[in-house]
């Protein structure tokens, strides 16, 4: 499989990784620069949105090099329609291999969702049935970007609101499997698995004993919503515009307790707070990473 | 890599996400054979409320001329016809200048198609290419008898847009909340809008300098660029007007044509 990348666009190696280890970070967001950068450098990483950093030039660079010479970076795929039947984006692919090149980011991760149909690009993650057809789609296209960016991403599992007839395997087979056949890393969003667990009306716990946590290789935390669904029964939204909920805590301390020291983000993506307000968050992280002691590296529980 | 040709779940679940007439699809399904109508307008409320949301911060000006009801009324439709075609949502909303010159309920505002093409032009400057602007010493290097075969690269920032209205004043008005007092709409006038280095700039051009930098920007020589500008103005004023190009930054370098 080819793609559409001129040879030499980089003269940087793609497989530079700095493991990040047992640390919590942010989202970062532009409004939060001067405060960030007003403190001495964090023990702590910065999470981009990489659609965001895709203009040729301009503010957007000069804030993520400024982020990116004292912290570790990791770069968050949100429009690659991994999960979707029809072939990636070839200039998609390719701006996203010149933002891996440029920023060595020490985490590069996408999601298991779609966000694009024939020419349209719905700029939401949309959700997909798991059957062997979309396993085989999604795993084609997990190589894809692997091999375009020639190094591992990690497949975030998705919040999901509804289900399909045609579904014929757990979500968490499904994950699992993609992760054996491409050599993908995942990103386990714990936000994600407990609303989608009220939605569907499963338990959180049993998903995470079935999720496969030794290729885990970064945690999201975010907050949720409420709403309710047809019946009048409670269904959450994935808003990531308020602070983790307790119960998304309970389980990210389980959790840590189970896999130790995991690179942990919070999201915040809405109604965004002013700087110390997502820091506390992270330090709430923080304090349960400190916890369970210190971290093992990605690297080595993918080998355990 | 083989992809069936078989309609997808994507082909049944993608069309009625913007087309609030079509039924929930038959492919999807609440838990324990719950309802999925709710369930599915999350999507639908996901899609259209992010792409307004969008539109709203590349037409910040616009919004707040117009009031955010308004706003949002008509962005939706646009959203409805025309959803964007690439993952970059920088890239998005350009028909909607136009989408608004034809929009029924914005003809008692004419020159708000030309403010929101002000914005689309500063958000496309504000993401253009980094490059430094030419140096003023450069052009007082040419000798003045080759100034008229002179020809310039224009920054990659660098637009020009013409209104018949006073669409410079409004967009300033409306963008920085620069206060200012009544605004005669119906003065026509023409924008720069660039990026030097770090901040997009929009400056008001003098009478002709909109033909003269359109045409230097075509890589039309100076010569020629100055009989078009003063065939459009007969108050175009050259050095006014070279000298406010070159310290607005909106070339990257001279030439000569015939070294092309």
């Amino acid at each position: 499989m080819t793609t559409a990348i001129a040879p030499g666009a980089s003269a940087l190696p793609l497989r530079y990784s700095n493991p990040i280890g047992g640390i919590a970070g942010t989202s970062f967001k532009p409004e939060h620069l001067p405060a960030i950068l007003s403190a001495d450098p964090q023990r702590s990483f910065f999470e981009v949105h990489a659609e965001n950093y895709m203009g040729a030039g301009g503010p957007p660079h000069r804030a993520l090099e400024a982020i990116r010479r004292d912290h570790p970076l990791s770069l968050h795929g949100v429009c690659m329609s991994i999960g979707g039947p029809q072939p990636l984006d070839k200039a998609h692919l390719a701006r996203f291999r010149g933002l891996v090149a440029r920023y060595q980011p020490s985490i590069v991760s996408e999601h298991l969702a779609w966000s694009t149909h024939e020419t349209s690009f719905f700029n939401d993650l949309l959700p997909l049935p798991y059957t062997e057809t979309t396993l085989r789609h999604v795993c084609d296209h997990v190589d894809q970007m692997q091999e375009a960016i020639r190094r591992p991403i990690l497949l975030e599992n998705p919040s999901t609101y509804l289900a399909f007839a045609e579904t014929t395997m757990s979500e968490t087979d499904f994950i699992r499997s993609v992760a054996a056949r491409t050599g993908c890393g995942l990103l386990l969003d714990i936000n994600n698995v407990f609303v989608s667990a009220t939605n569907h009306g499963f338990s959180a716990l049993d998903y995470l004993s079935d999720f496969p946590l030794a290729r885990v290789g970064e945690i999201h935390l975010a907050g949720h919503a409420e709403q309710v669904d047809d019946e009048g029964d409670l269904l959450l939204i994935d808003s990531h515009d308020r602070p983790v909920a307790d119960a998304v805590w309970k389980l990210y301390e389980i959790v840590i307790e189970r896999c130790g020291g995991v690179p942990t983000l919070v999201e915040w993506d809405g109604k965004i707070p002013d700087w110390p307000v997502l820091q506390a968050e992270a330090a709430a992280a923080q304090e349960i990473l400190d916890r369970y002691g210190p971290a093992a590296w990605a690297g080595e529980r993918h080998a355990a | 890599m083989l992809h069936e040709p078989t309609p997808s779940f994507s082909a049944a679940f993608a069309p009625a996400l913007l087309d609030p007439a079509r039924t929930t699809p038959g492919i999807v399904t609440g838990p324990h054979g719950k309802a999925a109508g709710k369930r599915y307008d999350v999507y639908r409320n996901n899609v259209t409320v992010s792409l307004i949301d969008a539109l709203a911060a590349i037409y910040p000006a616009v919004q707040r001329i117009t009031g955010p009801d308004f706003f949002r009324a008509m962005a939706r439709f646009y959203v409805r016809s025309t959803p964007p075609t690439s993952p970059l949502l920088f890239e998005y909303g350009r028909g909607f200048p136009g989408f608004i010159a034809e929009y029924q309920h914005a003809q008692t505002m004419p020159w708000l198609a030309d403010v929101a093409r002000i914005e689309r032009a500063w958000l496309d400057a504000y993401h253009a290419r980094d490059a430094a602007p030419l140096a003023p010493a450069e052009l007082a290097a040419v000798e003045p008898e080759r100034l008229a075969d002179l020809v310039f690269t224009p920054h990659p920032a660098t637009q020009i847009v013409r209104s018949d209205f006073a669409a410079v004043t409004i967009f300033a008005a409306n963008r920085d909340g620069a206060p200012g007092g009544r605004i005669d709409a119906s003065a026509p006038e023409d924008a720069l809008i660039t990026r030097p280095e770090f901040d997009v700039i929009v400056r008001h051009l003098p009478p002709g300098g909109a033909v003269f930098a359109t045409c230097l920007i075509q890589g039309r020589p100076l010569g020629e660029a100055t009989t078009a500008a003063l065939e459009a103005s007969a108050e175009f004023d050259i050095p006014t007007n070279i000298a406010g190009l070159i310290e607005a930054g909106a070339f990257m370098s001279i030439d000569f044509g015939d070294a092309r």
